[in-house]
């Protein structure tokens, strides 16, 4: 195939079945749980990485009872992350109820960290390596690691060198007064100097995403949210932690008219034309969020409840650098991919869980796969790959109103599917099906196929 | 939570002072240990019938040091007087003047158990004046005992022995230390149902019990004790307090399951809960409640319906759902967890004092239904018990509440939870639709 994009026939070709084989087994969904997040500088400001993450792990161990259970592995991580943090996700499983002889292992793939972590370890139970698995993901803006400058990193590392007096005081010499200043953590790409947002700003403007359509996901998005935990939806999915019982980003009340009357923080430089606010993007956030996966046996052993499957994932990654696609587009590409895979199309998918990185980033994926043109040059496709159906899309609310601690968004989406799917269940003989569909930094994306049980 | 007061009269010149100035004197009490002996010396038992002989046998097949005449000056752990044989009121001073002649050897901590028939219309006037009597004796003769003593009543109705399970049972909650803040109390032993436990150790392992209002106070505590009694717990609190659920959870190694009680489907989702995780569901301990303290001339509509809604109707929708369920039982139990603001009444307490009164109503009107299927249905009420709750009460004010009882001091959390544990095990069948204080022979309402 010769086409100016990415081919949606992998390795294996196409025509794969969602049946993964006769070797492989099924891993599913147990539950989740997860703390409420918390915008920055807000209820968890003084809490670390660890604290989160144990206080996840130990809302899911009991919601489940697996007191001193040895669970086959945890993998978890924070893109937000302190040196001392090295061993994070086993300082955690230390600091819990569950057994200390439970291995964990950090992980690291932006925004996609815990979306990864359930893939990886789902696929570790399908091999018969593992026959049960905590997957997760935390972050905190608030308790972000500040760097110092690099003049004084040199300097301290030459005076543990330094043998003599004089010695020292030549190196200390070479220090300079702006050396001194700390480097906050900042969001922006290393290969562009653009953050995230000035990304978006980009594909937005080129998909002529519109401000009112931004705005009515932001909308959507906190409306379903609420209502979700109005109907109870989050009683075995969130557990309160300093004093937050629901997401501290979530604004029940926001109308149409509040979201419009806020002034654009992204895209500045495109005058009039700017539609990207604080009420159409996430805020900085912090939080955690763990998954429970098992094999059949593992879970009916222990009477646990059976959600969903994970049934198959797809990770893409594009080249934003030379502005070929926008930062943030990389699922457009895995999403067919996938999809082929198994012979699915968008219509086969009862629920989309697309991260709501921006609104902006959803609009986008939705415009390219509505994209005749794109889908021919692009995709490698006759046409359009197709139209999702919004009714169908962020049912239960999304990251702009629940909020993105980044590497805990991929648990709290498979957590909230998996429920969705599992009180759906089979109708005219098929499963329920959903869709994730993660963006993260460095043009990367991860999605993957989950399926009611 | 700490009753300074009583720490201090409990050791050297506090001691002193206390005893010369005439102040209250608070024990320190005797409660209960998995492993402890289960009293502290040897037992008299009082009495003449035939009732006496057979009870004083058992009590010796738990090799206990059992005397039918207490020798001067040897300290008693307890003394049980049995009077279920007293026709007129006469017949009742031998035995009690017995009684009272080993009081001044009695032990620290030591019991003192009436057991007797309850009177009813269908007595003779004289037995019945006989039996009532002793009713009046007991509560008296509590508020005699000094050093950490209760004395309590048993009451055996019908035909019931003093030796059926339950009787037995009764007998050794009073005499141990889970009956600490127990005192001037009877418990009526209405049938022979009931089982006595492998373990006395242990009389709830097996069983699977849901204690509503779990995440901290009396809740939790009750959750700390039935696990210590074997049970495996289901815990449920409000989602809000999910994270002090989760802490108890993992303490006692159940799950936990945040959900608003006051919800129509609450007792499915318990039962659905129960049964796919832990395959059954034995007990049910209702502990959930609320105060919204007002007085009746400033009640609105938001403080009385609450009240009502959580800490009765709630429990009366999930019994329902408890009742019509085939996964309930076999020989169910069920706990609720009454106040005796709800005997005596309580200025500002309007709401709860209905609710807690219709706990106790309940309770009644639900035994014979539970019945049926060898189940129980009781009710514990406490009395001034330290928690948080009564921390937050004015200085002055908690100081009179929490002395004005026969022991001069409030209870623990862990008492209230004793009393449910007993009641809830299996040996306590024959002890259905009763309400169990626990409050120190509280003055109020007494």
């Amino acid at each position: 195939m010769s086409i100016d994009g990415q081919s949606i026939t992998g390795p294996g070709e196409s025509g794969v079945t969602s049946a993964s084989g006769p070797a492989l087994r099924r891993a599913v969904v147990v539950g989740g749980n997860r703390i409420p997040f918390a915008r920055a500088g807000g209820s968890y400001a003084k809490s670390s990485n660890q604290d989160m993450l144990t206080a996840a792990l130990d809302g899911l161990i009991a919601r489940f009872g697996l007191q001193d259970e040895r669970v086959g592995e945890v993998a978890a991580g924070a893109v937000l992350k302190h040196s001392r943090d090295f061993n994070l996700t086993r300082e955690a499983v230390l600091g819990s109820a569950l057994s200390a002889e439970t291995p964990a292992y950090d992980l690291q793939q932006a925004c996609a960290t815990g979306l990864e972590t359930v893939v990886g370890l789902a696929n570790k139970i399908k091999l018969g390596q593992i026959d049960s698995a905590i997957a997760g993901g935390v972050d905190s803006a608030s308790d972000a690691p500040v760097v110092v400058s690099e003049g004084l990193r040199e300097v301290i590392l030459d005076l543990n060198r330094a043998k003599t007096i004089p010695q020292r005081l030549q190196i200390l010499s070479r220090l300079r007064p702006k050396d001194l200043a700390p480097l906050a953590p900042g969001t922006a790409e290393p290969r562009t100097g653009l953050s995230m947002g000035e990304h978006q700003a980009l594909t937005t403007a080129q998909w002529k995403v519109s401000r009112e359509a931004q705005d009515e996901v932001a909308l959507n998005s906190h409306r379903n949210l609420a209502a979700a935990y109005e109907s109870g939806f989050f009683d075995d999915l969130v557990t309160p932690y300093r004093g937050l019982a629901r997401d501290g980003n979530l604004r029940a009340d926001t109308s149409i008219e509040k979201l419009a009357a806020l002034k654009p923080v992204f895209g500045r430089n495109l005058g009039a034309d700017a539609t990207m606010t604080a009420g159409n993007s996430t805020p900085l956030t912090d939080g955690a969020s763990t998954v429970l996966l098992a094999s059949d046996e593992w879970a009916d052993a222990r009477d646990l409840p059976k959600l969903a499957a994970v049934v198959d994932a797809e990770a893409a990654a594009v080249d934003f650098v030379h502005g070929k696609d926008g930062l943030l587009m990389a699922p457009v590409f895995a999403v067919p991919r996938l999809l082929a895979r198994h012979n699915l199309t968008l219509a086969d998918i009862d629920f989309f869980e697309i991260h709501e990185a921006f609104a902006a980033t959803v609009l986008s994926t939705l415009a390219a796969w509505e994209d005749e043109e794109f889908g021919r040059t692009r995709l490698g496709l006759d046409g359009a790959f197709g139209k999702v159906d919004r009714a169908r899309l962020n049912v239960n609310g999304s990251s702009l109103a629940a909020g993105h601690p980044f590497a805990a968004t991929g648990g709290r989406i498979v957590a909230t599917l998996a429920k969705l799917l599992h009180a759906k269940g089979t109708s005219d003989g098929r499963p329920a099906r959903g869709l994730v569909s993660v963006c993260a930094a460095g043009g990367q994306g991860v999605v993957a196929i989950l399926e009611s049980l | 939570m700490t009753d300074k007061y009583a720490q201090l009269v409990n050791q050297g010149l506090g001691r002193n002072v206390a005893r010369k100035l005439g102040l209250p004197q608070p024990a320190v009490l005797r409660r209960y240990k998995p492993g402890q002996p289960l009293i502290t010396g040897p037992i008299v038992v009082q009495g003449d019938s035939a009732a006496a002989d057979k009870l004083a046998a058992e009590l010796l097949a738990w090799d206990l040091d059992v005397r039918r005449h207490a020798v001067p000056r040897e300290k008693l752990g307890a003394i049980i007087l049995v009077l279920d044989d007293v026709a007129r009121p006469e017949d009742l001073e031998k035995p009690v003047l017995a009684a009272g002649a080993s009081l001044r050897d009695l032990a620290p901590g030591a019991r003192v158990l009436t057991v007797s028939r309850p009177a009813s219309e269908a007595d003779s006037p004289a037995a019945a004046a006989a039996r009532q009597g002793v009713d009046g004796f007991l509560r008296s003769l509590a508020k005699e005992l000094r050093a950490g003593a209760t004395g309590n009543g048993i009451l055996l109705s019908g035909d019931v022995e003093p030796t059926s399970p339950s009787a037995l049972a009764a007998v050794r909650f009073f005499l141990s230390g889970r009956s600490a803040f127990v005192d001037g109390q009877f418990l009526t032993v209405s049938s022979t149902d009931g089982q006595l436990p492998d373990d006395f150790d242990r009389p709830l392992a097996g069983k699977v019990a849901v204690v509503t209002g779990a995440a901290r106070g009396i809740g939790a505590e009750i959750a700390r004790t039935l696990h210590r009694d074997g049970a495996t717990l289901v815990l449920v609190d409000l989602p809000a307090a999910g994270d002090h659920l989760a802490a108890v959870a993992n303490e006692v190694k159940g799950t936990a399951l945040q959900l608003d009680i006051s919800r129509d489907d609450a007792g499915q989702r318990i039962i659905e809960h129960a049964v796919q995780r832990h395959r059954r569901l034995d007990i049910m301990i209702h502990n959930a409640g609320i105060t919204r303290d007002k007085l009746l001339a400033n009640m609105d509509h938001a403080r009385w319906s609450s009240v009502i809604n959580i800490n009765i109707a709630a429990q009366l929708r999930i019994n329902e759902a408890l009742l019509a369920s085939e996964h309930f039982g076999p020989a169910p139990r069920i706990v609720s967890v009454a106040s005796t603001s709800g005997i005596a009444g309580n200025r500002g307490q309007t709401n709860y004092a209905a609710s807690k009164g219709g706990v106790m109503g309940m309770v009644r009107a639900t035994a014979p239904l539970l019945a049926a299927s060898g189940g129980t249905i009781n009710a514990v009420a406490p009395g001034f018990i330290e928690t948080e709750m009564t921390e937050r009460i004015p200085f002055a004010l908690r100081e009179i509440a929490r002395r004005a009882n026969s022991l001069q001091q409030g209870g623990k959390a862990s008492d209230v939870a004793e009393a449910i544990s007993f009641l809830a095990s299996g040996a306590a069948g024959g002890i259905n639709g009763e309400v169990l204080r626990v409050c120190g022979q509280n003055m109020v309402g007494a």
